[in-house]
């Protein structure tokens, strides 16, 4: 005892701010790094502010005109809402390969079920979005419950849900004229709103919408910060005190939610339900794309929705100004897959310093 | 006689092959301070674990204040007043020092805000939080927002201690709360240590720290092979007779000392 006095006397004469919290990390570089920690959808934002004015410079008012900044959304809202989507997963640890599936087998329940069996458009559109829940409920159960790799278990899901969708749907196309006469309600997100040479169909004010309110969740809401812990460390989150169980499923429902979502979103876009439609084989793709691009770590727990909704704004105005400079679309492709490698290694850099 | 505050007969918990606990008793007094010594992998955490939900026992049974408890989860002790710093700490790196210290028990804003959409009330949490670190000695907070990753290992284990100080109503239990430390701040736990007990609360402690454990337990319980051996008095024996115990070197004392 008398012992351990004599060394810990002879530390009491020491500085009294040991175990201060004072922010080590001063100049430059450690500024940047701090600004980015706390801010993690600076960057997509910088690129994609860079990307409109290196774009707006080069084409003129072609490109920077309010129709054609207006056509990127309309371009991006099914990925944007899909991206949306993706991100509460990787947020998570998880990575969903369903997504753009369940979207496109949603659209065919929400067209099958007020064509082949005369519901209200409506309640079919009620019925596509719970389905969507449900589809997320059983991947939810599958990864907390049964403790299944996500990677696996969507990528099940995303052949399965594929499979029903075309089997289900007898690869039937339901005409966009159709829908127009007899369920208009499907294609309501299509309804667009003009302001001068802007276009704000629905969905593009539902997409803008829905991250507004899962960036306030995730910000301001208990559930969010579960969600960031869950994806941080879950064994931790488990001993804090956090129902890991209960947040995973609520993050894998409102996934599947917001993929019916985005079916009802597709259907008022194209007009028409097709089995077939890209997204089913795609989807998946573009959104982790525009989440990879928007700084979310696909370790889980880092990254803001916002960078997921920039992330797909970027890829929409390359995609839109590279098309316009009479490029080859290959280097849309080959500029994107650059943008992903550089955001990951940045989101490595960010945790290196901080560590 | 004074019962127990909290008090465990036969746990036994089996990972396969392994036998963590094997029909551990045990006993907290109240407003003691109890350190629990032993080997690594004599089931120390586990068996602190059982008491705070963290794991369920295959066997045993644990009572609070008397009355029989069934905890599920961690979150169920917490509820009954029990609180933890995990040998692991169990901190979100990524998330503030604010948000890990309320992680699970947010506070959420009164008003309509509050109630309609369940918004956090972040000022009062940071307050709070700014708050009991300044109690631990842990001044100069320049930012309660600042990532826990950011914090030196010491400056974690600070925080962990802080959460269970302020939020530990019946038992808090400290599982090797000093292993990353330094000198100060290993006193500074210390420190913290004999205040809550003198708040009357009383402390299970887990510590290698041999002149740590000497100095503030009240009671020694030592852990062998997945159970109690037995309870030491710390004026009665010697650190190199706790050691002896811990180890197998020694016999235990004839008569445990019974709780
Ligand atoms: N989650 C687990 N899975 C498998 N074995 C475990 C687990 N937790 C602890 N054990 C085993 O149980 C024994 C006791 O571990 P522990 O309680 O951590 O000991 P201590 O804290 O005293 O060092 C060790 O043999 C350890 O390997
Ligand atoms: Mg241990």
């Amino acid at each position: 005892m008398s012992q351990s006095d004599n060394f810990e006397a002879a530390a009491s004469g020491a500085a009294t701010d040991v175990a201060s919290f004072e922010d080590t990390h001063k100049g430059l570089v450690g500024q940047i790094q701090h600004t980015l920690h706390v801010n993690p959808a600076l960057v997509p934002l910088i690129v994609l502010v860079a990307a409109i004015c290196i774009f707006g410079l080069v084409l003129g008012s072609k490109f920077f005109s309010p129709f054609a900044l207006t056509l990127i959304l309309q371009q991006v809202q099914i990925v944007g809402v899909l991206a949306a989507a993706q991100a509460l997963i990787i947020l998570t640890a998880g990575i969903d390969l369903s997504v753009g599936a369940i979207a496109v087998f949603c659209t065919v329940i929400m067209g099958q079920f007020s064509f082949r069996y005369g519901m209200p458009p409506a309640a079919a559109v009620a019925c596509g979005l719970a389905m969507g829940t449900a589809i997320g409920a059983v991947n939810g159960w599958l990864v907390s419950r049964v403790k299944l790799p996500p990677f696996i278990v969507t990528l099940g899901m995303w052949q399965i849900v594929l499979a029903a969708n075309y089997l289900y749907s007898d690869n039937e196309t339901i005409r966009s004229q159709d829908i127009a006469n007899d369920a208009a309600f499907l294609q309501f997100l299509g309804y667009k709103l003009k302001f001068g040479g802007a276009v704000f169909p629905l969905g593009v004010i539902l997409m803008i919408a829905l991250v507004l309110v899962l960036a306030y969740m995730l910000r301001s809401t208990a559930w969010g910060r579960h969600v960031y812990a869950v994806g941080d460390d879950p064994e931790a989150a488990e001993l804090a005190g956090v129902n890991v169980h209960k947040t995973l499923m609520s993050v894998y429902m409102l996934v599947g939610f917001i993929c019916g979502l985005a079916a009802w979103v597709m259907i008022g876009r194209y007009g028409s339900v097709s089995p077939s439609a890209t997204t089913g084989v795609i989807g998946n793709i573009q959104a982790i794309t525009a989440v990879v691009i928007g700084g979310i770590s696909l370790f889980g727990g880092r990254g803001s929705i916002m960078g997921a909704f920039f992330g797909a704004l970027i890829v929409g105005v390359f995609e839109l100004g590279l098309r316009m400079a009479g490029a080859d679309p290959q280097w849309t492709y080959l500029l994107i897959g650059v943008l992903i490698i550089a955001a990951v290694s940045v989101d490595q850099w960010i945790r290196k310093v901080t560590a | 006689m004074t019962q127990p505050i909290l008090k465990a007969r036969g746990l036994t918990k089996r990972y396969g092959k392994v036998t963590a606990l094997d029909r551990c008793d045990f006993d907290l007094m109240p407003g003691e301070i109890l350190a629990v010594i032993g080997d690594n992998g004599a089931g120390k955490s586990t068996l602190i674990k059982a008491l705070s939900g963290a794991v369920v026992p295959d066997e045993g049974s644990v009572e609070l204040d008397g009355k029989k408890v069934d905890f599920h989860s961690p979150i169920d002790a917490r509820e009954a007043g029990i609180e933890t710093v995990y040998q692991t700490l169990a901190m979100s790196p990524a998330l503030s020092i604010a948000d890990n210290m309320f992680m699970g028990r947010e506070i959420i804003q009164s008003g309509v805000m509050g109630k309609l959409f369940r918004r956090l009330d972040k000022a009062k949490m940071q307050e709070i939080a700014r708050e009991k670190l300044n109690e631990l000695g842990l001044m100069t907070i320049q930012n309660i927002n600042q990532a826990v990753e950011t914090l030196s290992g010491g400056q974690r284990q600070g925080v962990a201690v802080a959460r269970a100080a302020a939020f530990g109503s019946k038992v808090i239990i400290l599982d090797e709360p000093t292993a990353a430390l330094g000198v100060k701040e290993s006193r500074r736990v210390l420190e913290l240590i004999q205040d809550v007990k003198s708040r009357g609360i009383p402390i299970i402690l887990i510590s290698h720290n041999m002149p740590h454990v000497f100095e503030v337990a009240d009671r020694i319980h030592v852990h062998r092979l997945g159970r109690r051996l037995c309870v030491i008095d710390p004026k009665e024996h010697s650190m190199s007779d706790a050691v002896a115990f811990m180890t197998g070197a020694q016999e235990p004392p004839e008569h445990p000392q019974a709780a």
